[in-house]
């Protein structure tokens, strides 16, 4: 779940030279081609085929009606918030990860992985029944935008935590050791060495956490109730949009929802090139 | 600044790392902590910089007791075996960084950066990163940040063990030369005997945690106080059951009294110094080493049989 | 003392996040006892929905498996131009709403989608099973691809090279020294692969129509249960998926590829 580990990242200019020559190539760049075209590709330019059918005019209706612009002001401030809850406290897990030592602590290196394996609705239901109606803890937030915090922070959660970890984990120790012997306390060791070279980490794991927190669904659509102009998303929008019939004006604020995850991709991507700037001869 | 470590041990969990080590070092000195690997000798110069807390004994530095005092506080320089730069700083920065700390104003931190720069030959190189510089330049930088707050004394950790054997060779002329610039104590650890022996004033030797001897070059060669030191700084071989330097074998036609039989297996002539390797009776091999003129006296050749003798006895307990 | 602040504030973080709300569906669901939650696993319907999710899956883990060893081999192995591309749309799953790859679906198989004819030859893709699998497709294919492929970059070629040295065509370098060194890499993969398809929400509620009995999943039923106040079935349900998920944390844990863990 890394960025590192990203399709992008094998690709790198001047990569390995061709092995197995021209035909096993194109043979294999066909399979990888069509299956992607058919299962990826299609049903994304049907969709913004449609989202401009009706020409500019309409589309820019559709994005700009109060409704939807309510959606997604809710949706980018609560993923905003969301994600530099999870800078913070995604960093102090990845660091009490890394550098403590406890009992229980491989338990709790796996349940952080949690959120990629349990289904969204099921996290949906768990949040309502221990932060709602009948909540044994006595807190009620459910149908407040707070529900849709909680509950987005439930599915971003392992993101930070995920990319930050491998770089503390490489860190030279020794930096810090020189830092220390030329006179620098802890938290300035830790802002000037271990922060600039962890921040590039922390930096992958919000945007992947942005990107997931704005296209969330099955978590928030219990808990929060979906009030529109209060607590509806935009993806609780373009379902209703849907439900309704109105495909042209869903697949408008889908456009946005996708040129929203583009920018992001492209976002993480440039962030790994400035990363290794550093490491290039 | 002088330092004086007393009665210092350091285990780890049951390894014993340091073992009640003692030793002083005097004020603009080189010294080397030289033994081989698990000596101990990176955790004593450790403890030194304040980087591990030793389990028992004291550090003294300039007549103060800094045993517990964090690194931070000690003034120490201090350069890694790996350089541990600041890869996400440029050269310039990271030489500055002490004088950063220590919030020097600007245009003395700039000046003190270029002074040293200079000193290391580096100063084509203060906009790059680490990255971009050979291993060479990048302990030249180590060196340049170390010195850069005026510590009051420099501790080297292995500091060419990562690089090749030329630049190893540059480096410590080079490091000997800066010595000689700026006088400021310095202990450097090493399990290169040679490399100690060129570059101190005085090595420390060490084993297993325990300090073996300590004293000039000279002495270290010439009276080795153990067995140990014998075979670890300079060649010996054992002659006779007892051990020799090459130098002192003496070789005759004649038996002698207390003297061994020998064959002489291969003659090698370096220059005015010659090398004749031998094998005794019981299949163990030896090097004798004799001046020329010495060789010629003898006339020997391949297969000879002679004698060979300790030129000199030493008994260790 | 900063240490255990730390520790704390990280724990507390976890617990309220996390291990509190998991907690509570094993708690809720058997809040009545055991009678109700058997009554409510076994309700046909819901063992049709458990059907569903299954089938689909077995469909998709293998498709998307084969895909990402094959996407895998060529992006780190060959030269080709647009590679940036292919990263890109294969990525692009993990950035992307559910909800938009249910609508982009939807809209391609329509009636007035450029797809929508497969209907008229006897292919019904929307409402249907196929649809499902295509979303659950769509939004588990990055995973296998995104673990062989840091994998094959650090195991290099040079195996290979060997092997075809000593005579092995290309598909006995690929069974004998490829595939096993990359077998980990692919499971861990097929267990993220698998998780994904077994909990997608949004894109399947687009596209099957939730129509009970046929093409409602397990997942969609859980949303269906609740909203008709059905609670100990929707508990039930979950309960069942949440036990799937600890076993494939569990697999997760065991598989994950060194750099990976702590």
């Amino acid at each position: 779940m890394l960025p590192d580990s990203s399709v992008a990242a094998a690709w790198r200019p001047g990569a390995r030279s061709d092995t197995g020559g021209r035909t096993g190539t194109a043979l294999s760049l066909g399979v990888v081609s069509t299956y992607l075209t058919v299962v990826v590709v299609l049903p994304i330019a049907a969709l913004v085929w449609e989202s401009q059918r009706n020409g500019a005019h309409t589309f820019w209706q559709v994005v700009s009606s109060p409704e939807a612009v309510a959606a997604l002001r809710l949706t980018l401030a609560v993923a905003v918030a969301v994600s530099l809850l999870n800078a913070v406290l995604g960093t102090v897990t990845a660091w009490v990860l890394v550098r403590d030592e406890f009992p229980g602590k491989a338990l709790v290196n796996s349940v952080i992985d949690l959120p990629f394996a349990l289904p969204t609705i099921v996290a949906g239901l768990t949040l309502i029944a221990l932060y709602g109606p009948q909540s044994p803890v006595g807190v009620n937030v459910a149908f407040t935008r707070t529900a849709i915090g909680l509950a987005l922070c439930f599915v971003t959660l392992p993101f930070v935590v995920r990319t930050v970890q491998p770089v503390l984990q490489e860190l030279d120790r020794e930096m810090e050791e020189a830092a220390r012997s030329l006179g620098a306390g802890e938290v300035t060791v830790f802002r000037r060495i271990v922060l600039p070279n962890i921040f590039p980490g922390i930096l992958s794991g919000v945007a992947l956490a942005f990107a997931r927190a704005v296209g969330e669904i099955g978590a928030v659509v219990l808990i929060s109730g979906n009030l529109p102009y209060r607590t509806e998303v935009s993806s609780v929008f373009v379902m209703n949009r849907i439900e309704s019939g109105d495909s042209a004006g869903a697949a408008a604020v889908a456009v946005v929802l996708l040129g929203i995850s583009f920018a992001l991709l492209l976002a993480i991507g440039g962030l790994r090139f400035l990363v290794t700037r550093h490491e290039r001869a | 600044m002088s330092i004086e470590i007393r009665n210092v041990t350091k285990r780890f969990g049951s390894f014993t790392a340091v073992d009640y080590v003692s030793l002083a070092v005097d004020t603009g000195s080189l010294t080397a902590l030289l033994g081989p690997s698990g000596s101990g000798k990176s955790t004593l110069l450790r403890i030194v910089a304040g980087l591990e807390t030793p389990d028992g004994g004291e550090v003294i530095l300039s007549g103060e007791d800094a045993t517990g005092l964090a690194p931070q506080k000690r003034n120490v320089g201090f350069v890694f075996q790996h350089y541990a730069a600041f890869k996400h700083m440029t050269v310039r920065d990271n030489v500055a960084f002490g004088l950063k700390i220590r919030k020097r104003p600007r245009q003395q931190i700039q000046a003190r950066v270029d002074e040293l720069l200079q000193l290391v030959g580096l100063q084509a190189f203060a906009d790059r990163y680490p990255a971009q510089l050979s291993g060479g330049q990048r302990q030249r930088m180590a060196l340049a940040r170390a010195l850069a707050p005026e510590p009051r004394v420099l501790l080297l950790d292995e500091p060419f063990g990562a690089l090749d054997a030329r630049v190893r060779a540059e480096l410590r002329d080079w490091l000997r030369r800066l010595h000689e610039d700026v006088h400021v104590t310095t202990v450097f650890v090493t399990h290169d005997q040679e490399e100690a022996m060129e570059l101190a004033d005085r090595v420390a030797v060490l084993n297993q945690g325990r300090l073996e001897q300590v004293g000039a070059t000279v002495e270290l060669y010439d009276e080795p106080a153990t067995e140990f030191v014998m075979r670890f700084v300079g060649d010996a071989h054992v002659l006779g059951g007892t051990l020799v330097r090459p130098h002192d074998i003496e070789l005759r036609h004649l038996q002698g009294e207390g003297s061994v039989e020998v064959e002489v297996e291969r003659i090698t002539v370096l220059g005015a110094d010659a090398r004749v390797d031998l094998v005794d009776g019981n299949g163990s091999r030896l090097v004798a080493r004799l001046r020329r003129d010495e060789l010629d006296e003898l006339d020997l050749e391949r297969g000879e049989i002679l004698w060979a003798q300790p030129g000199r006895e030493r008994v260790f307990d | 003392m900063r240490r255990h602040l730390l520790r704390f504030v990280a724990l507390v973080y976890l617990v309220a996040i996390l291990l509190a709300p998991l907690a509570m569906v094993f708690w809720r669901t058997f809040e009545h006892g055991l009678a109700p939650v058997w009554a409510a696993l076994s309700d046909p319907e819901t063992l049709h929905a458990f059907r569903v999710t299954l089938l689909v899956t077995v469909i998709a883990v293998p498709l998307n498996t084969v895909f990402g060893i094959v996407a895998g081999l060529a992006i780190v192995r060959r030269r080709f131009p647009g590679k940036g591309l292919l990263n890109a749309f294969i990525d692009l799953p993990l950035a992307l709403s559910p909800v938009v790859v249910g609508l982009a679906l939807f809209l391609l198989y329509g009636r007035n989608g450029w797809f929508g004819g497969l209907s008229n030859h006897g292919i019904q893709v929307l409402f249907a099973w196929p649809g499902v699998v295509l979303a659950v497709v769509f939004v588990s294919l990055p995973f296998v691809a995104r673990e062989v492929i840091p994998t094959l970059r650090e195991l290099g070629d040079e195996q290979e090279q060997a092997a075809q040295t000593l005579g092995a065509s290309a598909w006995q370098t690929f069974r004998r020294i490829t595939l096993p060194s990359i077998r980990w890499a692919v499971v861990y993969g097929v267990v993220l692969t698998t998780a994904r398809c077994l909990g997608e929400y949004g894109a399947v509620a687009i596209v099957s129509g939730r129509i009970v009995g046929q093409t409602e999943t397990a997942t969609l039923r859980v949303d269906d249960s609740y909203q008709n106040f059905d609670l100990t079935g929707a508990y039930a349900i979950s309960l069942v998926l949440a036990v799937i998920a600890v076993a494939v944390l569990i697999a997760m844990t065991l598989t994950k590829p060194k750099e990976q863990s702590v």
